[in-house]
């Protein structure tokens, strides 16, 4: 009886149709597809994007270079050298990033006493070329503190909303 | 200016008729292969919750024309150790056959390029034929992804062929005659006239041997990608791989067509016999052929957003041991309810 009600079933086509029935279905639901450049997917207070190095309202850089974020990077990505400046008081003469080794995981930014190195929003960025000596995909001191100067507002807003989390 | 028009028409040597006939036919199948390439991608990526090429045009409608620009620019790669004259003539073998089938086609009453006694046997000779152009393709490209596909693709389609044919029998049997005009009047008298009725399993046979005939989904391990890449077509690029995909698009449309013609009364409107006769009849019969042809191109292209692969000894299985079987039967069952004239088919 089983066998007969296989062969039954099978000539049918019965689960065939039943699997057409479910993408015909699908036919008509309304799509997931977002249209990238002009619609963008919500972003997370906590997204790790880009780096960037704050300052303190005054204008002073946070960074103290105590090194914490160095030792933290799992990828080995950040190197740090440090003096102390003309008025005594301890900063980092070199701090880079390296890109291509940073794996975004947001340890940098957890490890920081003093909320330095950030991780923006920022997820659409490219290099033109990926030679050593023209080291675009090193973010330098300089280019940290510019991506802090520029995105502030917002880095501020989102260390805000999560500051009771942390 | 009709009448003008006919008049030059008709002034013009028969060789010129001819070519222009052969236009009328080719330019809107070609058409209707680039579209339905789009269609494809569409529907597909909508049944995947997904919407499919939209950035080329308004709603992606230009996509297929930047596509064709995009093969035709592109280079020919002709590989070191392949036969180069075999490698070229392939795709034109695969295309040559595709095309040639329509030329038997009835699109209306009378409306046909070559209306000859043995249009199903022409038929099922160019479809088989197509298969040269596979096999070729992949003894010619001398790499063994290109050898195995084409040899797994030449097998199914040779083993599909015999339901295929098995199947055309049954509609032979049925109206008792190989002139595909006549195949279509046979079945005059409305919905319930057509031959997909007596003979519901040839038809559901033809349909699922054709999508197999053209290597498309769930049958077409030909290409499959996991293990031989892309099959035969592994080694062609530029115009000679867009030649091969036009024609295995023309194939799916030409399977579509002859199913639409055979067992659902081809431009037959399917309100003959009922009281809504009168309502449609200004439509064209052209027009009922191309929305039966179409139901089966969308089978076709759900069929593939369906049905996970088979594997190949299934293939083989579901062609030899179940189809060709059933199509016997089939048959006698056919001959038997034309011998005693059972409903309203045989007369």
């Amino acid at each position: 009886m089983k066998t007969v009600i296989h062969y039954i079933r099978s000539l049918f086509l019965l689960e065939l149709f039943k699997g057409m029935s479910v993408t015909g279905r699908y036919l008509f639901r309304k799509k997931f597809t977002l249209n990238y450049p002009e619609e963008k997917a919500p972003v997370s207070p906590r997204f790790r994007g880009l780096h960037a190095q704050r300052r303190y309202p005054n204008g002073e850089e946070r960074c103290i270079a105590c090194k914490l974020c160095e030792a933290v990077c799992p990828a080995n990505a950040i190197t740090i050298e440090a003096a102390p400046r003309e008025d005594g008081s301890r900063r980092t003469t070199r701090y880079d990033i390296d890109l291509f080794k940073c794996i975004f995981c947001g340890f940098c930014e957890e490890s920081c006493p003093v909320d330095a190195i950030v991780e923006t929003r920022l997820y659409e960025y490219h290099f033109e070329d990926t030679d050593k000596a023209a080291g675009n995909y090193i973010m330098t001191k300089e280019k940290l503190l510019a991506m802090g100067d520029k995105y502030e507002a917002q880095l501020a807003e989102d260390r805000a909303a999560q500051a009771k989390y942390r | 200016m009709m009448d003008f028009l006919i008049g030059i028409y008709e002034s013009l040597p028969v060789w010129i008729q001819i070519i222009l006939k052969i236009v009328v036919i080719m330019a809107p199948l070609m058409v209707l292969v680039a579209y339905y390439t789009y269609a494809e991608r569409k529907i597909i990526g909508y049944m995947q919750i997904r919407l499919g090429p939209n950035r080329v045009g308004p709603k992606g409608w230009l996509q297929p024309i930047a596509d064709a620009f995009k093969l035709m620019f592109k280079e020919i790669v002709l590989p070191t150790h392949a036969d180069k004259t075999l490698f070229l003539i392939a795709p034109l073998l695969s295309i040559g056959p595709a095309l040639a089938a329509w030329a038997v086609f009835p699109f209306d009453t009378g409306l046909v390029l070559s209306d000859i006694n043995a249009g199903l046997l022409y038929l099922l000779a160019m479809t088989s034929i197509g298969v040269y152009g596979v096999i070729i393709a992949g003894w010619a490209s001398n790499s063994k992804y290109a050898f195995l596909g084409s040899i797994r693709s030449a097998a199914q389609i040779v083993s599909y062929e015999i339901a295929m044919g098995f199947a055309l029998v049954g509609v032979l049997v049925a109206a008792g005659s190989l002139n595909l005009g006549q195949i279509v009047e046979g079945q005059s008298g409305g919905f319930w006239h057509w031959y997909w009725l007596p003979l519901l399993p040839l038809f559901v046979i033809y349909f699922i041997s054709g999508v197999a005939e053209t290597n498309r989904a769930p049958f077409d391990v030909a290409e499959g990608e996991s293990e031989i890449v892309a099959g035969f077509h592994v080694d062609y690029s530029g115009m000679a791989f867009a030649v091969f995909f036009l024609a295995e698009y023309a194939n799916m449309i030409l399977i579509s067509a002859l199913t639409a013609l055979m067992f659902l009364g081809g431009w037959l409107s399917p309100f003959q016999g009922t009281f809504m006769e009168s309502w449609f009849a200004w439509v064209p019969g052209i027009v009922w052929l191309v929305a039966k042809t179409f139901v089966f191109m969308f089978l076709f292209l759900w069929f593939r957003a369906t049905f996970p692969r088979y594997r190949y000894d299934q293939i083989m299985r579901l062609g030899w041991k179940i189809f060709i079987p059933i199509t016997i039967v089939w048959i006698f069952v056919a001959g038997a309810m034309q011998v005693y004239d059972i409903g309203p088919w045989y007369q």
